[in-house]
């Protein structure tokens, strides 16, 4: 490792450096590209997953929707075709069932109603609901707040409505909390504005008033239109989805394989198909990258292998001045290792640099398609190691190749 | 110094081989200072690298310095290369893109010495072949004799037993090789073996004592006129 520090080690490597400067810039550029593109589509796939992650960001991603349907097979009497819904009793039946599974259960129902302030209107969803939305599809809220469970215990007439209801209905400048909007010639007073979200979203634009205060007001009894479910953490969301649709169809009196009766959507299915494919993206990117790294550091040892073909004599004069062998091949290595190095450092720092434009130019803001385009400190440790290594192994094959000719040869070659 | 019994060594051409040397005997002993001659394809050029450990012999012992030189790997022979022999070419072969101090120096590097030490022994020595002020000069820079007096200072910076020449002169007009041949005599007169290959009854003239090669054979071992003088 003596050599390593000596500066006459670094003398040689700078001399035979200095004398090919064209051909070590453009070696240089081999690895560097490899380790830049590597960087480059690493941090751009990081910000990808990143902008799919604040997609769905908001949603809690085990989660099922259901809902029904009509049957599609004739059972216990009924005949296809049959409309039903979706009780209370359901929803108490499933939380006792699976109360290890079901981490959030909401019912809720659903109409279209006009919604007039003052003089003015518009015809918007009107949603009854439990407070435990807000921790199914997260609500950002402007003004105010959400419903909560005294809203629900006390059949509060309260509603908490969008960012675009609020535009519609109310004067500009206009402090919405405590002002009262009429649904369906109930007065409502306003508790909350909320932004919804502009990625996934189930609800559009929708007021939310508590789901006791709905089925009241509504008169819908027992009825549920549709529930969400969110799982426990470990708990396999499809297995759980069959599950709960099975006891649904023991419920109901449906045929087990009726497809049609009820419908659901299960977001953690559909999720997963995105992170699979942003998984495949980082394998691409990590071959794509490796490879490009292998051909520049093959490229590096090309390049020496002629310069040692082209040094041949010196390295016969070297050797017949007293030069051992590994005092050759040390000298090879370690100048194979050091293109290597800097070719690595510098992709790195033009890799973090376009990073850097990247993230100003696509990375900031509402639509940013690359969110925070970065690499983790410890892969670029990695693939640097992994660079050094693999200088140090390309660069054996022309330092055995230097070593290999006799001194006498290589004295003789002009 | 140096030792050679029977030395036989043929080159493979294709599937014959070619007998170049074909049972040498020569002994040459501390201090002498002895030039072979010959026409080409006689061996010569064969025998010194031989004897300066770049190739090595089929048959046959050679000793060096008391030593038998007997399969030697790379590092054994570049470490008696380093400490016992001095090589000057014909061609010079300075390094072009180190200067004359450093390609001075360059043996020294190779033995281990500290870079400091080795630049000043380096600087001592091109003062010695008077090229002092062209330390920092680059190989071609300089002209042709002042390249083969580097090459000699670089030759002779390790003190080694032996100085090897081959054809020191070959590439020099008859003004400069009288320099450098003078140069080889101060060497051999501070007691230094010198082993010339030459192929210019001039340069051999100069010498002490001439070795003739024919065909691989020594056709003659005789001291010349300087050599004589020198004995009597």
């Amino acid at each position: 490792m003596k050599f390593l520090f000596d500066s006459d080690t670094w003398q040689e490597i700078y001399g035979s450096i200095r004398k090919n400067k064209v051909r070590t810039a453009i070696t240089i550029i081999g690895v560097l590209w490899g380790i830049f593109l590597l960087v480059v589509l690493l941090g751009a796939a990081r910000g990808l997953e990143n902008s799919f992650n604040k997609l769905f960001g908001n949603f809690a991603t085990n989660s099922v929707f259901v809902w029904t349907q009509s049957t599609d097979t004739p059972f216990k009497g009924f005949q296809e075709g049959r409309r039903f819904t979706l009780t209370m009793n359901d929803i108490d039946v499933l939380k006792s069932e699976y109360s290890d599974e079901i981490k959030l259960l909401a019912p809720r129902n659903q109409t279209n109603n006009l919604i007039i302030k003052d003089f003015k209107s518009g015809d918007f969803r009107v949603s009854g609901d439990y407070p435990i939305l807000d921790q199914i599809q997260k609500k950002q809220l402007l003004y105010g707040r959400f419903l909560n469970q005294n809203d629900i215990l006390s059949i509060a007439k309260v509603a908490v409505i969008s960012e675009d209801m609020y535009k519609q209905l109310f004067e500009i400048n206009e402090f919405p909390i405590g002002q009262y909007i009429k649904i369906n010639s109930i007065s409502y007073k306003v508790i909350g504005v909320y932004k919804p979200s502009n990625t996934v979203n189930f609800d559009g634009d929708c007021a939310y008033i508590p789901f006791t205060t709905f089925r009241k007001v509504y008169n819908t009894a027992n009825k549920v239109d549709w529930m969400m479910i969110t799982a426990n953490e470990g708990t396999d969301i499809e297995q759980m989805e069959k599950d709960v649709l099975l006891t649904l169809k023991g419920l109901h009196k449906v045929h087990p394989d009726d497809e049609r009766a009820f419908g659901s959507v299960n977001l953690g299915k559909e999720i997963g198909k995105i992170t699979g494919f942003i998984i495949g993206m980082q394998f691409l990117t990590w071959f794509v990258g490796i490879a490009t790294l292998i051909a520049g550091v093959f490229a590096i040892g090309n390049i020496l292998l002629i310069t040692v073909k082209e040094r041949t004599k010196e390295i016969g004069i070297r050797r017949a001045l007293g030069a051992t062998p590994k005092s050759i091949r040390q000298q090879i290595i370690l100048e194979s290792v050091f293109l290597t190095t800097i070719a690595g450092m510098l992709g790195i720092i033009l890799g973090s640099l376009v990073l850097f434009l990247i993230d100003t130019a696509f990375g900031q803001g509402e639509d940013a398609t690359l969110i925070n385009p970065t690499v983790n400190i410890p892969i670029i440790l990695i693939a640097f190691v992994t660079l050094i290594v693999l200088g140090t192994l390309i660069g054996l094959i022309p330092a055995h190749m230097a070593t290999v000719v006799k001194p006498i040869e290589a004295l003789r070659e002009e | 110094m140096i030792r050679i019994e029977k030395l036989h060594k043929s080159y493979p051409i294709g599937k014959d081989s070619l007998h170049v040397l074909k049972g040498i005997d020569l002994h040459i002993k501390e201090g002498e200072f002895v030039s072979i001659m010959g026409s080409s394809g006689s061996g010569k050029s064969t025998l010194l690298n031989i004897v300066g450990l770049l190739d090595v012999h089929d048959e046959g012992n050679y000793y060096l310095n008391g030593q038998l030189i007997k399969d030697l790997n790379e590092k054994k022979a570049a470490i008696l290369r380093n400490k016992f022999l001095g090589f000057v070419f014909q061609s010079f072969n300075l390094i072009s893109y180190k200067t004359a101090l450093e390609n001075v120096a360059l043996p020294l590097y190779y033995k281990g010495m500290a870079r400091k030490e080795r630049l000043k022994i380096a600087q001592e020595y091109l003062e010695k072949v008077e090229l002092g002020p062209w330390a920092n000069h680059l190989p071609n820079e300089l002209s042709g004799g002042q390249k083969q007096r580097v090459a000699i200072a670089r030759a002779l910076v390790t003190k080694p037993k032996v100085v090897l020449a081959d054809e020191p002169t070959g590439a020099l007009d008859s003004t400069t090789t009288d320099s450098v041949m003078d140069l080889l005599k101060d060497i051999n007169d501070e007691g230094m073996t010198v082993f010339v290959i030459t192929h210019e009854e001039e340069v051999a003239e100069q010498t002490k004592r001439v070795v003739r090669l024919k065909d691989g054979l020594i056709i003659s071992d005789e001291l010349t006129a300087t050599g004589k003088a020198k004995t009597v």
